[in-house]
């Protein structure tokens, strides 16, 4: 048996001893694994929804935001009258037991037609959103990390954010509708068209929030000792950047499927929209302005739903990153 | 600052040749066709001939370069022989819209007064709303007022100008039958009853228009005014006994206003886009309704003309703003 040999027995021996004196006080102490460790979990994402709930107009635009939504999903399973259902006999009605919204002057029920639009208007903002956001992110990640694409995408951005959105969205649509219809069925055809051109042109301020974040982060230590340990770039990028800009992406999110909302609306409202026989809450709108006179109420509630989804979107947008905001949050 | 504002101007130049051939080329990969409405019973060589003298019969980048050769050379004469009675666009071809077959820049003149008229007036209103209640609600932080201001600039906001301005006919031209719900543009100005008439069928589109704008002014004058209220140099100003009217009104408002000003440069260009929906609501024939009916119509040369004069104001208000931002804030070096 050698010197070290010996030693390290010793010290073995040592550690043991003074481990099983330690033994009282180690069993009281809470388990390694924290789902077992009782108590209060606290994660990131509970204290964003803790700050959040305690935002009050934020929790109220939730609760109405979800409501409609189940009004345009669940609603037509209970309404089931066909919004396209063209009753001529009923039509023009005012508010009854049987059309508790009135009729148009097809006599189609206002209230399915309300639901119906929604589900259009709803989606064209989701998808809209989801690929402004894509854009956007996939941009301004690329652009803060790589450096060498720095200079270029962001010339790009600038580029876009010169471009006169609203005429090239009217153009757009109007050009390329006609061949998208023909190929995707009219009402398929024009969700293309209009969600990829909102998208399209929409990521360029993502881009720009995105890059300035990851910028910052490229600093910082942890994404040193993740390169110092050889991490490929699209790795890197994965799980040490992108999980760390996803707050203002979300805000951004937010925000981004009130404007996407407006915006349809807006091409509905120049009748540069959806076909006529497709309600969308500013289809429906648009429809109704020749007879304002006569029937205020067609005009105002959907005009009434597409405001009132967008403040609740801008509030939740609002409450989100109020909570994301580590400086507020706990205060 | 001179140099940046020489580099930024050269740098405009691309931006905007890049953006009249954005809007060239998706003019171009269109299906639309200007003869469409042509009957069929036009022979096709006749249809010819019709392409050819609308211009339509060489390549598209002949054609391009010819409209910014129009664009940039020929109209810029044009404007200067009938200012100084030269004679240096003698028999150069001008713009010509499909549609009226007069020179463009012809109707867009007749339609500029219009949309100057109401986005202007409704921009000055807006900012000048909006100035004040963003100073309010930032020096009483959380209270009644500043709550208020928050709420009524979220629906502001989050109202489309095409469902407030129909509310606004339905509430005071239909029902209250206070103002004219639809924009009359023969009115000519000329007695003090013909005034009062232009000023009646201008309160609705403006009022609509100012308060989508004061919305959102009033949101970033709040937020300017609460970094500077917090501002190591307000406090010296309170500590050497001024008063408190001339601490926030001179020294903070000047400061916050900065970064306002900009932002008020900024969305000018948007408010002409955004006025294209609040045209078409009151039905004023300004630039956006021209824009509509070219559309609709497919005026190429007028369609690529507006939406490019659209492109110049949006890249001309940035480039404005950016200088503002240098000359009024010393800190701020472009080197």
């Amino acid at each position: 048996m050698t010197e070290t040999e010996r030693q390290h027995r010793l010290s073995v021996a040592e550690t043991i001893d003074a481990s099983a004196v330690q033994a009282g006080a180690t069993a009281a102490l809470p388990p390694d694994d924290p789902l077992h460790a009782g108590g209060e979990t606290r994660s990131q994402w509970r204290d964003v929804w803790r700050q959040f709930r305690s935002h009050t107009g934020a929790m109220v635009a939730l609760v109405l935001f979800l409501s409609i939504i189940l009004f345009v999903t669940v609603g037509p399973l209970i309404w089931t009258i066909d919004p396209t259902y063209v009753d001529i006999r009923a039509r023009n009605s005012g508010f009854s037991l049987a059309h508790p919204f009135g009729t148009d002057q097809l006599g189609r029920d206002m209230l399915a037609r309300l639901m119906a639009g929604g589900r259009v208007s709803i989606a064209v903002g989701l998808t809209a959103m989801t690929i402004a956001i894509t854009l956007g992110s996939l941009v301004g990640v690329v652009s803060g990390y790589f450096r060498r694409m720095d200079a270029p995408l962001m010339r790009l951005t600038e580029l876009f954010l010169a471009l006169p959105l609203l005429p090239l969205l009217l153009l757009m649509v109007t050009l390329f509708r006609e061949p998208l219809s023909q190929s995707f069925g009219p009402a398929m055809g024009t969700f293309i068209l209009i969600v990829s051109a909102i998208g399209a042109t929409s990521w360029m301020q993502a881009a720009r929030i995105v890059r300035g974040d990851v910028l910052g982060l490229k600093e910082r230590e942890f994404i040193l000792a993740a390169r110092s340990i050889g991490t490929p770039a699209r790795r890197m990028i994965l799980r040490h950047v992108l999980p760390n800009v996803l707050s203002p992406i979300m805000v951004a999110a937010t925000l981004g499927i009130a404007t996407a909302i407006i915006t349809e609306s807006a091409l509905s409202f120049l009748g540069l929209g959806f076909p006529p026989d497709f309600p969308t809450w500013g289809r429906l709108l648009y429809d109704a302005v020749d007879q304002m006179i006569q029937y205020p109420s067609r005009v105002i509630l959907p005009g009434l739903f597409i405001s009132l989804t967008v403040l609740c979107v801008n509030y939740i947008g609002d409450g989100l990153r109020d909570a994301m905001d580590p400086r507020i949050r706990g205060r | 600052m001179l140099t940046f504002t020489i580099r930024r101007l050269l740098l405009a130049i691309p931006t905007l040749l890049f953006i009249s051939f954005v809007i060239f080329m998706l003019l171009e990969a269109s299906p639309g066709d200007p003869l469409g409405d042509v009957p069929l019973t036009v022979p096709p060589e006749v249809k010819e001939r019709m392409r050819e003298a609308l211009g339509l019969g060489q390549p598209w980048y002949v054609r391009y370069v010819l409209w910014l050769k129009q664009f940039f050379w020929v109209e810029p004469l044009y404007w200067f022989d009938s200012v100084f009675g030269t004679q240096f666009s003698a028999g150069m071809q001008r713009i010509i819209s499909f549609q009226s077959r007069s020179p463009v820049f012809d109707v867009i003149a007749q339609r500029v007064p219009q949309t100057l008229t109401v986005v202007g007036m409704s921009y000055l209103v807006g900012v000048l709303i909006a100035i004040p209640i963003g100073i309010v609600s930032a020096y009483k932080q959380y209270s009644w007022f500043d709550q208020l201001g928050t709420f009524v600039s979220m629906i502001g906001f989050s109202m489309p100008t095409f469902f407030t301005g129909v509310v606004l006919i339905i509430i005071f031209g239909v029902k209250l039958q206070w103002f004219p719900s639809v924009y009359d543009t023969t009115l000519q100005v000329r007695d003090w009853d013909s005034f009062l008439a232009q000023v009646r069928q201008m309160v609705m589109p403006v009022t609509v228009l100012a308060l989508y704008n004061a919305a959102q002014i009033s949101r970033f004058m709040r937020a300017s005014m609460l970094d500077n209220l917090g501002q190591d140099y307000v406090r010296t100003a309170r500590a050497k006994g001024l008063s408190e009217k001339t601490v926030v009104l001179k020294h903070v408002l000047r400061n916050s206003l900065i970064p306002v000003i900009t932002v008020i440069a900024l969305g000018l260009p948007a408010v002409f886009g955004g006025a294209i929906i609040t045209e078409q609501v009151f039905k004023v024939n300004g630039l956006g309704q021209l824009l509509i009916t070219a559309i609709h119509g497919n005026d190429i040369p007028m369609v690529l003309t507006l939406t490019f004069i659209f492109a110049i104001l949006i890249v001309l208000f940035t480039l404005i703003a950016d200088i503002l931002y240098g000359i009024l804030d010393p800190r701020i070096r472009y080197d």
